[in-house]
């Protein structure tokens, strides 16, 4: 069945098809549409689900590390204040290994006040323990947020899939929703290894001394590396079944390209415009689209920017006193490569200013004059 | 004072159960009454129950990884928060029940946690869970300050008791504010059942948790747990405080039933403060201006109870 959707309507729709069976969310802009869509299906009976309005974000998480616990599918949605308030029980989540799956809408944080789009807010989240995958329309949220419980209930991971505020929360497309029958068969009910169970009690998160600590973690980090292979696994049998498919990374026009511009979210789209372009005037010019950022799929950056002269990378972020935080894990993973391209990072973009075709070709314009860049990080598309 | 406890029978010793689900071995100092309180509860919910624990004394002594006390599963979710993952639990096992994954059976779910767990930082996530009306029991186990850390004050310190944060001073006496009162807090979002209880009163703090696990929708219990440790108090001697904080008035039981107050054990004359004072080193340095200060306000406090039973009654 083809809708028009807003990209909140389409994480709805997922987790209507995944089958949340707890929901837990307290209202914040841009997210709050996706509550309300939620709470409509929920109304009207046709969510069958627990649904708690909680009095803060920090109890959404809290509330549904405690039912995924006991073994339910579980649900959440937040955006910038949201989920930096949240951010404690991001770790307990992870840490607790539970497969709960949560949409962050990216919007700028306070100060000053800002409600539009700005990856900053899941990007803070990075050492939280999360598989964090980010989209560019709102097919591809439907998508990965079926595809998020798969991955998180094989790896025992939770996942964050992130999409830009407006630009995809509130903008409405075309888009294809799966039949339930087959997301049933693709994704069947939630089986945990351990919950809390009266017939077999165990006591979860007690106090762990430095004899052990460490090998939770390096568990936890191995699950990660696992979630790649995993990730790409279930992309790829999602596709067989409805004939889309997203990878990890997506490279665009990138044959023979000499200079790759890599970009996250809605930017791409636009990107995908001025590359295209720009391929036409002759310009070997490629694009490389990041989906998933953690764990970061570091050989897959490798490999796309391998025998490339330059990259550009577009950061809708800022980790102050660093630069872009997207352009810091690929010149990480570039660094210890014999033949490395040069990497230019930009920041642009922020508290939701549009990132606009010229403001793409300026980013490539500069890239191509340039042998390096002039400074660490440049701005681009400032008020003069 | 046994006179008081008639009502109880002298024969409800045995019919408790000799099953233990809180079991010994654990890490709580010598003369913990909170240890005390939390094998009362656990014997009272008995099986077929899910423990939500915050960080706390309990947490710390009763599970240190790969040992547990507990033998109905439990999960702690940091400090906080102890309510909210209670009613995400009690939501969770709805949810799986309904759709036939376990099981159709009552279970218990308990979220247990301090004083500073509760009336501190925990208050805004347990005013939510009461609220939204969960189907569980939370129960507070109040030493009067944040002991876990080293004795440090919070909101449920009593006034002028010593602590590291509120130490007697040459020029500030201790703790300078009044003891926030949780249950009163508690009962105010209309929830069906409200009791307090002492582990020196042990049928009782049974009695009100079989209660509170029975009735349908939030129950809030809160339990005065001597902490020695704490207090400055012969371990011998906890269960006696107990008994003293209940007689002198300091900490009177009583039970809030669909809004009908009533006390558990009706003192028609309350001990001197003095008494419970004396035994313990957090309250040596109190002049008698304060001593006489904290007595008439027990005494209103405790006038005021008696009005609400009163006001309450039925019929």
């Amino acid at each position: 069945m083809r809708k028009v959707l807003t990209g909140n309507q389409a994480v709805a729709y997922g987790v209507f098809l995944s089958r949340a069976e707890v929901i837990s969310a307290y209202p914040i802009t841009p997210q709050t549409t996706i509550m309300e869509n939620l709470a409509e299906l929920w109304a009207d009976g046709v969510l069958e689900a627990k649904f708690l309005r909680v009095e803060s974000e920090h109890s959404a998480m809290a509330s549904i590390i405690g039912a995924s616990m006991v073994g339910a599918r579980t649900f959440t949605a937040t955006s910038s204040q949201g989920l930096a308030l949240m951010h404690e029980m991001l770790h307990w989540a992870a840490g607790a290994r539970l497969p709960i799956v949560m949409v962050n809408v990216n919007r700028a944080l306070g100060a000053p006040w800002n409600i539009w789009s700005d990856q900053t807010d899941s990007l803070s989240q990075r050492d939280t323990g999360w598989i964090q995958l980010y989209c560019e329309n709102n097919q591809e949220v439907l998508d990965t947020i079926i595809q998020a419980y798969m991955i998180a209930e094989t790896v025992s991971i939770p996942v964050m899939v992130v999409l830009d505020a407006f630009f995809l929360s509130h903008t409405s497309e075309v888009v294809e929703i799966p039949e339930g029958g087959e997301v049933e068969k693709f994704l069947p009910p939630y089986r945990p290894r351990y919950r809390l169970d009266v017939n077999d009690p165990h006591s979860f998160n007690l106090m762990v001394s430095p004899d052990y600590y460490q090998e939770f973690r390096y568990k936890i980090q191995m699950a990660m590396e696992e979630a790649k292979v995993v990730a790409e696994e279930v992309d790829g049998r999602f596709a067989k079944v409805f004939s889309r498919g997203y990878g990890l990374v997506e490279d665009y026009l990138c044959d023979e390209a000499e200079l790759i511009l890599v970009t996250t979210g809605t930017v791409t789209s636009t990107s995908r415009q001025v590359i295209s372009q720009l391929r036409q005037k002759g310009q070997r010019v490629g694009l490389l689209k990041i989906k998933m950022f953690r764990p970061f799929p570091v050989q897959e950056v490798r490999a796309h920017l391998k025998g490339v002269q330059k990259v550009a990378v577009i950061d809708r972020n800022i980790s102050f006193g660093c630069g872009g935080i997207f352009a810091q894990e690929i010149k990480a993973a570039l660094c210890d490569q014999g033949e490395r391209p040069q990497v230019f990072s930009f920041v642009t973009g922020l508290g939701g200013r549009d990132i606009t075709p010229s403001v793409i070709s300026e980013v490539i314009e500069y890239t191509r004059r340039n042998d390096r860049p002039e400074k660490e990080v440049i701005w681009v598309g400032m008020r003069g | 004072m046994d006179k008081y406890l008639d009502r109880l029978g002298i024969y409800a010793a045995r019919l408790v159960s000799q099953k233990e689900y809180f079991v010994p071995g654990h890490r709580a100092c010598q003369g913990c009454a909170e240890a005390l309180a939390v094998r009362l509860m656990s014997k009272a919910s008995r099986t077929n129950t899910v423990i939500a624990c915050a960080t706390g004394c309990i947490e710390i002594f009763s599970s240190p990884f790969p040992l547990t006390s507990w033998m109905v599963p439990g999960i702690h979710v940091a400090f906080e928060n102890t309510a909210a993952v209670a009613s995400g639990i009690e939501s969770g096992l709805k949810a799986i029940m309904r759709k036939g994954r376990i099981p159709l059976k009552k279970i218990n779910v308990v979220g247990i946690a301090g004083d500073g767990g509760t009336s501190d930082i925990g208050l805004q996530a347990l005013s939510g869970a009461l609220e939204r009306g969960h189907n569980m029991v939370y129960v507070c186990f109040d030493n009067e300050a944040y002991m876990n850390t080293g004795i440090q004050r919070s909101s449920s310190t009593p006034f002028g008791a010593s602590t590291t944060t509120s130490p007697a001073g040459k020029v500030v006496p201790g703790q300078t504010t009044w003891k926030k009162n949780m249950p009163e807090i508690a009962a105010a979002h209309d929830i069906p059942y409200v009791a307090t209880a002492c582990p020196s009163y042990p049928f009782d703090l049974m009695e009100k948790v079989r209660k509170a696990a029975e009735i349908e929708g939030p129950a809030y219990i809160h339990i005065l747990s001597v902490c020695p440790t704490g207090w400055r108090l012969p371990p011998e001697l906890s269960i006696h405080a107990g008994r003293l904080a209940v007689e002198t008035g300091v900490f009177p039981l009583y039970e809030v039933e669909r809004g009908r107050y009533k006390l558990s054990i009706d003192l028609p004359e309350l001990r001197p403060v003095q008494e419970y004072f004396r035994i313990q080193g957090r309250f040596r340095h109190l002049t008698e201006e304060m001593v006489n200060k904290i007595q008439r306000r027990v005494r209103e406090e405790y006038e005021k109870l008696k009005k609400k039973v009163m006001m309450t009654r039925e019929g």
